[in-house]
């Protein structure tokens, strides 16, 4: 399986939304609804506070609950890596998967009945391009690649910076690092 | 102090704020299919018993509800799809880790089944109808082997109808990301519902003293067996990690305390035990047929607040600033 992630850089992400606007525009996601967002997240008891900015989205499970508990095969698991799809001709409108998602990231629910979700956007990787989201990032605090590849940028990081994943006792594998 | 918030507008249907996926037709699908379940189990338990004296309408017309309440509960189900006219797609494939999808194919599997188990007793339990069948060669030839291998097909008929009643606790129960609903023994609670409820119906209908009697006593055993089950159920939950003590939340104090310990355990379970024991006991039988009632009430309040606290609870945290409410006040432009 090739594991593509996202490395998202805490310590410089300033929350703009960028990312949020790319992926509506080059998905055209349906007007109301997000495919990712920003959190900004406040951990401590004043006045020690610390602030961190996380662009969420889908984590492409490399064990999604999504793509097990579907009852047609319409989630599954892209070009045997770990990009999690949704085919709209398979698709019943069932909701099981968003249900199934501990992350509650499967969120979309296309206007014409199917699931819609983050892709990866995996038909700019297909030509080796980075997704909207990372390549319109103002900061740069966005990074993607094959982590099992040992010269890719997302595989340095992960080697040399701090980093973690969202609720890891999900048992799902999330792809999707944070680095803090 | 731990602080999540969405800092960019998310308002996505189904999600926000919290998960609200499923509606009244979800629930009513599983009470229905659970009823369906007790029902054909019944009709093959009584024809297995050979109890045709005393439980008449169990044993010979009970089984042609099986496939009108399922019709009901299915139809109620697709109306919860959002894609309908893709509801084939259940059916060119089958995926072994989904509960959704062996659900999708016991069902198809039990139609033919519960005709062959109609066809069985038709003769004795709907003589008319029986005659309308007949009146064609194959027809009569079909009701004679069904008749003939009666027994066996009630044999038949019982695992599959477990599986009808067990699977739609499975299914939810498979949730790992809902924490309400990840019981081992959610599946039980549900079959055991369900037969109180096809219990309870045959209560409601059968004319003769002596199968009434029977399915108040049967009933009872099922009611004391679900509280049990219900007791269990909530033990796993406070004895779980966060979450689960969490979700309990909801049924303790939470948004459907209420729902759970009025409607469901007291009037659904607690009333209908003692009025069956008052019954039972020859003490009291003037509110004899209010029991089966409150059972149908219910069996019908345990899916809707399984399925509601369920959906709700979940391992993420999120406060929003975005409403959609302020873009409502927006000056409109056209």
């Amino acid at each position: 399986m090739t594991r593509y992630a996202m490395v998202i850089d805490t310590k410089t992400c300033i929350g703009c939304g960028d990312c949020v606007i790319a992926c509506k525009t080059e998905n055209m996601v349906p007007e109301g609804l997000n495919r990712d967002w920003v959190v900004e997240a406040t951990n401590g008891t004043y006045p020690n506070l610390t602030t961190e900015f996380r662009s969420e989205r889908c984590n492409h499970c490399s064990n999604a609950t999504c793509v097990t508990l579907c009852p047609t095969g319409a989630s599954h698991h892209w070009n045997d890596s770990n990009i999690v799809l949704v085919d709209a001709e398979k698709c019943t409108g069932c909701k099981a998967c968003i249900a199934a998602c501990p992350y509650d990231a499967r969120l979309v629910m296309h206007p014409e009945g199917y699931i819609d979700k983050c892709t990866f956007c995996h038909h700019r990787v297909e030509k080796g391009q980075n997704p909207a989201c990372v390549s319109s990032c103002p900061t740069r605090c966005m990074h993607f690649g094959s982590v099992d590849d040992p010269h890719s940028k997302v595989n340095h990081l992960l080697k040399t910076r701090e980093h973690k994943v969202l609720i890891p006792e999900t048992g799902n594998d999330p792809n999707v690092y944070y680095l803090i | 102090m731990s602080e999540e918030l969405l800092v960019t507008a998310r308002d996505n249907a189904l999600i926000d704020p919290s998960l609200h996926i499923w509606t009244w037709e979800v629930a009513m699908y599983l009470f229905l299919g659970g009823m369906t379940a007790g029902i054909m189990i019944f009709a093959a338990l009584m024809t297995v018993r050979n109890k045709d004296q005393v439980a008449p309408f169990a044993t010979t017309q009970l089984a042609l509800l099986a496939p009108i309440v399922l019709s009901l509960g299915m139809t109620a189900l697709f109306l919860d799809l959002e894609h309908k006219l893709f509801v084939y797609r259940f059916y060119t494939s089958f995926q072994i880790t989904s509960p959704m999808s062996w659900g999708a194919w016991i069902l198809i599997v039990v139609y033919p089944i519960s005709i062959l188990q109609i066809l069985s007793t038709v003769r004795s339990g709907y003589a008319s109808l029986a005659s309308f069948v007949d009146r064609l060669t194959i027809g009569r030839w079909i009701i004679d082997w069904c008749e003939r291998y009666r027994t066996e097909i009630a044999f038949t008929v019982i695992p599959f109808a477990v599986a009808l009643g067990i699977y739609t606790g499975i299914l939810l129960s498979a949730f790992g990301a809902r924490p309400f609903w990840n019981s081992g023994v959610l599946g039980l609670l549900f079959l055991v519902s369900g037969m109180s409820t096809a219990a309870a119906l045959v209560v409601l209908i059968a004319r003769q003293k002596s199968e009434k009697e029977l399915f108040t006593r049967l009933d009872l055993v099922l009611i004391l067996a679900e509280i049990a089950l219900v007791v269990l159920s909530l033990i796993s939950l406070a004895s779980g990690s966060g979450q689960h003590i969490d979700a309990l939340q909801s049924v303790m104090g939470g948004p459907y305390t209420l729902a759970f310990w009025v409607l469901f355990v007291g009037i659904g379970l607690l009333i209908p035990m003692l009025l069956e024991i008052l019954e039972i006991s020859g003490i009291n039988k003037s509110l004899a047929m209010l029991a089966p009632v409150l059972v149908l009430i219910g069996g019908y309040a345990l899916r809707q607040v399984v399925m509601d606290a369920g959906q709700e609870s979940t391992w993420t945290s999120y406060s929003t600033q975005y409403s959609s409410e302020l873009l409502q006040r927006l000056p409109k432009s056209d």
